[in-house]
């Protein structure tokens, strides 16, 4: 009864609410100018003093500061136990850090006294710590600290102000910070630092140009590495989807059918040394009695042994390529399987009804429905074979022209120090990866746009 | 219960709904038999004897005794057999340069199981940020971070591996020293963060592909009831994406376990894992085929144990947003 007379009471004033709304959105706004702003200054103040950390003069053997526990200290304590006694305490210390975060996320965003100190002791005390753990050198502690509050105070500042409440981007930064961080130190920066080092010499002191990049494309290895690369890259996806989904097709619904999917599964769980202990053995070569079942058959015949991962050119990289399919098939028959058997039993029936042939049915029900998997099962192998490593460093480890960019990187770094040309061969790798990713972001975002 | 017996009770001739039973149950076995035919069948055990006989041969192998594998075909066990265990313990104590190949069993362990756990839960937090907290750029980042898998692991390891072992010094003033840790025993932290930090594009991508599919209300219901994000994640978001998490945690568990070049470059020579024993006993020893082919097994064990008790998982979490569409 009560809210019937509040609501009949407000209705005859429309008009006042609705000045009040226009005048509370450009409050809003005006607050929300002055928080970037804010915010704007407080980043070029930590930008203004990292320069002058770093352009400060040097000094002469700093020490390393730390609160006593670093992670440095932490690490080394946990490297002296056991490697089984590892195990348990590492994964107890980070459940525990796992915890503290999930309380945080839980208890900080609320609203009240208790719960806005506690952010304001998160927001500075985590960043300082964080910094602390990893023992910055004497001359730039007081800088690193520094940043760290002004970090930690921005953060306080811009969250109090936010728009959907306070403690709504301190719990968004708490989410994302540790896959951030990981992800900045790990993958982009590395990214960054390896597209520049292409453009310099061994040592990465003296700027070269693309002389990297001429060497990647004439001299033998990184010639072959190319190639090789993309005959693997086409041949690879092709045969591993198409004898995948083939086999998903012929035994479903047949009898025994999870044994038969676990016989052609298992390659995937070995590791490319076993597959590749496997493979040497059949590919063995040697006079006299053959021990390696691909010779004794070429013997039995009549022929003349064969060095199979000796024969150039491209021979043996198609030797490597089997080895590699014979591997990833599994994965590619496991995703296949679960779509062919998501299809639709209905549209199977009607289109048997209309009198269609297995092939038909398979081409005009099968294959559009499973399409988005085989995009994915494509991807994955094309991805996973442009970075193959193992096969090649454990069958041939790059002689006789089996050489690929992602192997041949790897040895130009290890064997020769030579860094500008692993940098270059990297840089060229991930060009082959781009289109790739690119076709897969469509895809994606079709899909979303179905959704 | 009661509801279930209501429904039933209307079909109140036994005998029609025998017969129409028994009609489905013929109806599907037509269905089933059309749909795959001798040819088939025949064609999908070609492929699977293909496969196998690589594996067989080698399993094979590791039964026979040493002198035999260097002078005569595995196949030769059918006429004359002569089969023993020693290789497997002959494997276990014999090793690469500074590790047998059971002590990098357990270093293969120590590595493997923390970096499934640490890649699942970061990547698991930031995919719930991404699937349920509303911000600014959300599609755009999302899709830039499915896009860090454009990154090979090749170009990121030495940059990462300086800033491990020689710290950050810009412009000849040194900021943070590095981790001394190559000294130290057993130390696998370099090798579990570069690990999880390879593996994080992939795992976000496809645990929010599944979280990002948990009905809202169920969500909403639990904001209602005062639960804040930490509650949700904890006590709703992580039983209810268990298939994906434990589909995601054996394809790690694989690649962690069979990785060869992360735990190459990474990991001090007393913390290399089994991948590295067994490839260094290929080369040191010529071809003893006796003990590869034991190691080898050994070293698949793992692997097929994990996958074995999680398969059911495996590709339904697997699959979650990628068969859309």
């Amino acid at each position: 009864m009560s809210e019937v007379k509040v609501e009949s009471g407000t209705t005859p004033a429309p008009n006042r609410t609705e000045l009040d709304a226009v005048e509370r959105r450009q409050r809003e706004g005006k607050r929300h100018r002055t928080t970037m702003i804010v915010v704007a200054i407080g980043f070029i103040l930590v930008a203004a003093l990292f320069i002058f950390m770093i352009t400060r003069p040097p000094l002469e053997d700093p020490r390393p500061v730390s609160l006593g526990v670093s992670l440095n200290s932490f690490f080394q304590w946990l490297g002296n136990l056991g490697p089984i006694v590892q195990i348990p305490l590492v994964l107890i210390v980070f459940g525990v850090v796992v915890g503290l975060i999930l309380l945080l996320i839980e208890y900080a965003p609320r609203s009240g006294r208790g719960y806005f100190w506690l952010r304001v002791a998160a927001c500075f005390i985590i960043p300082v710590v964080a910094f602390m753990l990893l023992r910055p050198y004497q001359g730039a502690v007081i800088y690193v600290v520094l940043i760290a509050v002004i970090l930690g105070a921005l953060l306080f500042f811009a969250d109090l102000r936010a728009r959907q409440g306070a403690g709504y981007l301190f719990q968004l930064i708490i989410f994302s910070a540790p896959a951030v961080i990981l992800l900045l130190i790990g993958l982009i920066y590395p990214a960054i630092a390896t597209i520049f080092a292409s453009f310099f010499d061994k040592t990465g002191d003296n700027f070269v140009g693309l002389e990297n990049y001429v060497w990647t494309f004439t001299n033998p290895e990184g010639f072959w590495s190319v190639i090789n690369t993309i005959i693997w890259v086409l041949v690879a996806p092709t045969f591993a989807t198409v004898i995948g989904l083939a086999y998903a097709v012929f035994i479903d619904k047949a009898r025994g059918e999870k044994a038969l999917k676990i016989l052609i599964f298992m390659p995937f769980a070995i590791s490319f040394v076993g597959a590749g202990i496997i493979w040497k053995l059949m590919y063995d070569f040697r006079q006299g009695e053959q021990i390696g079942l691909l010779n004794a058959i070429v013997v039995a015949f009549g022929g003349e042994p064969i060095s199979w991962l000796a024969v150039e050119p491209l021979f043996n990289t198609l030797c490597l390529l089997a080895v590699f399919i014979w591997s990833q098939t599994g994965l590619a028959m496991v995703i296949l399987s679960a779509a062919v058997k998501a299809v639709p039993i209905e549209q199977m029936e009607a289109a048997e009804i209309d009198g269609t042939n297995a092939w038909q049915r398979f081409r005009n029900v099968t294959l559009p429905g499973i399409r988005s998997s085989i995009v994915v099962v494509v991807t994955t192998v094309a991805i996973g074979s442009l970075k193959i490593y193992d096969v090649v460093a454990v069958m041939t480890g790059g002689r006789s022209n089996s050489t690929v960019l992602a192997f041949e990187m790897v040895n130009q770094q290890q064997r020769f120090q030579s860094y500008g040309h692993s940098a270059a061969l990297a840089v060229v790798l991930f060009l082959f990866v781009v289109p790739l990713i690119v076709f897969n972001v469509i895809q994606i975002r079709k899909q979303r746009e179905i959704r | 219960m009661t509801v279930g017996t209501v429904v039933i009770e209307p079909v109140d001739d036994p005998r029609s709904a025998r017969q129409l039973a028994r009609d489905t149950r013929k109806h599907e076995k037509l269905a089933q038999k059309r749909l795959t035919s001798k040819g088939a069948t025949i064609a999908a055990i070609a492929i699977a004897f293909f496969w196998t006989i690589p594996t067989f041969g080698l399993l094979v192998t590791s039964f026979r005794p040493p002198a035999d594998t260097q002078t005569s075909g595995w196949w030769t066990v059918f006429t004359n057999p002569d089969f023993s265990l020693g290789n497997y313990s002959a494997a276990l104590t014999s090793g690469g340069t500074t590790l047998t190949l059971a002590e990098s069993f357990l270093n293969s362990l120590a590595i493997t199981i923390p970096v499934v756990a640490f890649s699942l839960v970061v990547a698991s937090l930031f995919a719930y940020a991404f699937a349920w907290i509303d911000f600014k750029f959300k599609n755009l980042l999302f899709i830039g971070v499915f896009a860090l898998q454009i990154v090979p692991i090749q170009m990121a390891l030495v940059p990462l591996l300086s800033l491990f072992s020689r710290g950050l010094t810009i412009n000849d003033v040194m900021i943070f020293p590095g981790l001394e840790l190559r000294d130290i025993d057993h130390s696998f932290a370099t090798v579990w963060i570069a690990h999880t930090i390879f593996s994080l594009p992939l795992a976000v991508f496809l645990l929010h592909n599944f979280i990002a599919e948990i009905p809202s209300e169920v969500i909403e219901a639990a904001r209602v009831d005062g639960a804040g994000h930490g509650q949700i994640f904890f006590r709703m978001i992580l039983p209810l994406a268990a298939p994906a998490l434990a589909s995601f945690a054996v394809l790690e568990f694989i690649w962690v376990w069979n990785d060869l070049l992360v735990a190459t470059i990474f990991a001090p020579s007393s913390s290399l894992p089994m991948t590295q024993s067994l490839a260094s006993l290929s080369g040191t020893w010529g071809n003893q085929w006796f003990l590869q082919a034991a190691g080898t097994f050994l070293s698949i064990l793992a692997p097929l144990i994990v996958f074995f008790a999680l398969q059911r998982f495996f590709v339904r979490g697997l699959l979650a947003g990628a068969t859309k569409g």
